[in-house]
């Protein structure tokens, strides 16, 4: 059976972003696998090693250029990869529904894997309507799994020190969190071998998705402005000590 | 009256104060608001609520044995239909992003996380995107409307209103292949780093994991809770859940003290919206410098220590 590993080709933490026109972005920037989606593609990887019969297909919704992305994911472990390929810019609710298309007309999943959040969307849901598409289970900031024959035991941190644990029946949903693995960052063989792997094209016309009823649209994109000027504080360090306890008690007002 | 749905956290048996300024933010003259409460003690938080204008407390009972997400919004999307709600808000907490995009998914609704302005007549949201580093305005369509705020964007102010408590007893069907085994707390219940009023964080000029209790130190006479750089998690100094950044937890704090970070570009993105940011470090070129509000050039094992002093005396 298959692992889905759903992979978003994002901007470069580092980049910095341009507004272009009202709601786009200058993309002549390094664009990379999101990277909570480097520990889901590891965390496939991984357990396809020890798993017979398991493919492991990156999928991603973009523009062409994103087959670099799905290049990344090859090169991490993945075997093949589908490319939803699209002009726009499509909300999750529509993601999802698109995502899910290509899943089920590929193949049967054993996992379907996503990060938890992508970071320039930071929508942190596209996991949840993709299992609500595909009718299964979902888990989101997993940090360790256990799959068997009778479903897959997932560990998420909920929050600082509280980890819930849930099973699952496979086929699931399994959003990846940071705590999950260190990603498999690839070796020179392992990017030479990923150019020869096979990449999936299709049309999003293709897969004929129904306009949904409902929609999340950017109106406009502005840079944020960060409004602080830098004032030094100096002297002793008891001198700054007692500055900072001055800022804390008079203009903060926190005690 | 357009009711309008907040779903509130409890903690020990007390509503977070966080849900304050969600209720303070929807609040307006044509909208009722009514509070869900899911497997929690409603009557506990009834004079809370009603000091924030909340006029209606939906009691939910799931009968799930303490917590379990894939319940408790399966719960939440019943009562909102019982009580037709169509607008359900609620906060970018741990609980926040395991239910809020639940709910939307099974009603298919637009769902914006994380929201730092929201317009509910209008269905128009300001969102931070890439990693922070712009602004975004979403337009929202559709029959229902979920929103999840970003913490202490709002500051709560009464409204002293009067309550009615209903109950909604929700039959869970348990079906559908979630089930929850066990729910664990390792590290002591910290103090959820997005929900805490000052923040002070280190990084790699901590050099050791035994340092961070400079931080603590203060950190406790301050009532603050203690965030970390990637550097300090990825070198185990400190567990994950103290990250702050882009990978890591986004905070909003009143006041957030940077103590040996050089305010790398993914650290930003996780507390640049501080009120407040004060840093201290020994490099006055260090790049959090010229994006702070107070620097103080120093080491900090020279003023950390001083610091605690400083405060011991306030406290006292
Ligand atoms: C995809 C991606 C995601 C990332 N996500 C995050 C994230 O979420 N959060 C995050 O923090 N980083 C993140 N990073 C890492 C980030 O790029 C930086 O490497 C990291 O933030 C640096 O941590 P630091 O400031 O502790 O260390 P450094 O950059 O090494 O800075 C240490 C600072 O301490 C000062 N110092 C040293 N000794 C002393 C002393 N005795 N007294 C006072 N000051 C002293 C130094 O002058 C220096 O400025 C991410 C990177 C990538 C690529
Ligand atoms: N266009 C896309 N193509 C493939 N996967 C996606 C896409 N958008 C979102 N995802 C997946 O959904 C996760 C959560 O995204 P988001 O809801 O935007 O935070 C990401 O980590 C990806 O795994």
């Amino acid at each position: 059976m298959n692992i889905y590993v759903c992979v978003k080709h994002v901007p470069d933490s580092a980049a910095s972003i341009t507004v272009e026109g009202k709601t786009g972005i200058n993309e002549k920037i390094t664009f990379l696998l999101n990277p909570y989606d480097e520990h889901a593609v590891t965390e496939a990887a991984k357990i396809k090693a020890s798993s017979a019969d398991t493919e492991v297909v990156a999928v991603c919704l973009g523009k062409a250029a994103a087959e670099n992305t799905l290049r990344s994911a090859m090169a991490m472990g993945a075997d093949r990869s589908i490319l939803i390929e699209t002009d726009q810019y499509h909300d999750s609710i529509f993601t999802a529904r698109a995502l899910a298309a290509a899943i089920r007309s590929d193949g049967r999943p054993w996992m379907v894997f996503t990060g938890k959040e992508s970071i320039d969307s930071e929508g942190m849901q596209t996991q949840f309507r993709l299992a609500q598409h595909l009718g299964l289970p979902v888990a989101t900031n997993v940090i360790k799994i256990d799959a068997d024959s009778g479903g897959v035991t997932v560990e998420c941190e909920r929050e600082a020190g509280t980890i819930d644990v849930f099973r699952m029946s496979a086929p699931c949903v399994i959003g990846a969190g940071k705590g999950l693995n260190s990603p498999n960052y690839p070796t020179f063989p392992d990017i030479v071998k990923s150019r020869k792997k096979p990449v999936k094209r299709i049309n999003l016309t293709e897969l004929a998705i129904d306009p949904p009823a409902a929609g999340m649209q950017i109106l406009e994109l502005v840079p944020a402005v960060e409004q602080h000027t830098p004032k030094a504080l100096t002297g002793s360090a008891s001198d700054i000590a007692a500055q900072i306890v001055d800022i804390l008690k008079n203009e903060a007002k926190v005690i | 009256m357009q009711p309008i749905g907040l779903l509130i956290e409890l903690k020990d048996g007390h509503v977070k104060e966080t849900n304050f300024g969600v209720a303070t933010a929807a609040r307006a003259e044509n909208r009722q608001l009514v509070a869900l409460v899911v497997d929690a003690p409603a009557d506990d938080a009834k004079a809370a609520l009603e000091a924030y204008g909340v006029t209606r407390i939906v009691n939910i009972r799931t009968g799930s044995d303490g917590w379990n997400p894939a319940v408790h919004a399966a719960a939440v999307v019943a009562a909102m239909q019982e009580n037709e709600i169509t607008t359900l808000i609620g906060l970018t907490s741990p609980t926040g992003r395991e239910l809020l995009p639940r709910v939307a998914a099974r009603l298919d609704a637009p769902l914006i996380m994380d929201c730092i302005d929201i317009d509910l007549d209008a269905h128009r949201v300001k969102t931070s995107q890439y990693s922070g580093k712009t602004i975004a305005t979403i337009s929202m369509t559709g029959s229902h409307f979920i929103y999840g705020m970003r913490a202490n964007v709002v500051a709560p102010l009464k409204a002293p209103a009067v309550a009615e408590v209903i109950d909604f007893a929700f039959a869970a069907d348990l079906r559908g292949g979630f089930e929850v085994m066990e729910t664990r707390t390792d590290g002591g219940g910290s103090q959820y780093l997005a929900e805490s009023d000052i923040i002070i964080s280190g990084g790699r000029g901590l050099k050791n994991a035994e340092n961070f209790k400079l931080l603590f130190d203060c950190a406790r006479l301050l009532n603050a809770a203690v965030g970390a750089s990637r550097v300090a998690v990825d070198n185990g100094w400190v567990p994950y859940a103290m990250q702050v950044g882009q990978t890591g937890v986004k905070v909003n704090p009143k006041v957030y003290l940077a103590v040996g970070i050089s305010g790398s570009i993914q650290h930003f993105a996780g507390m640049k919206t501080a009120k407040t940011i004060i840093a201290i470090n020994t490099d006055a070129n260090a790049a959090i410098m010229a994006n702070c509000d107070y620097y103080a050039v120093g080491d900090l094992f020279d003023i950390l220590p001083a610091l605690e002093a400083a405060l011991g005396s306030v406290k006292r």
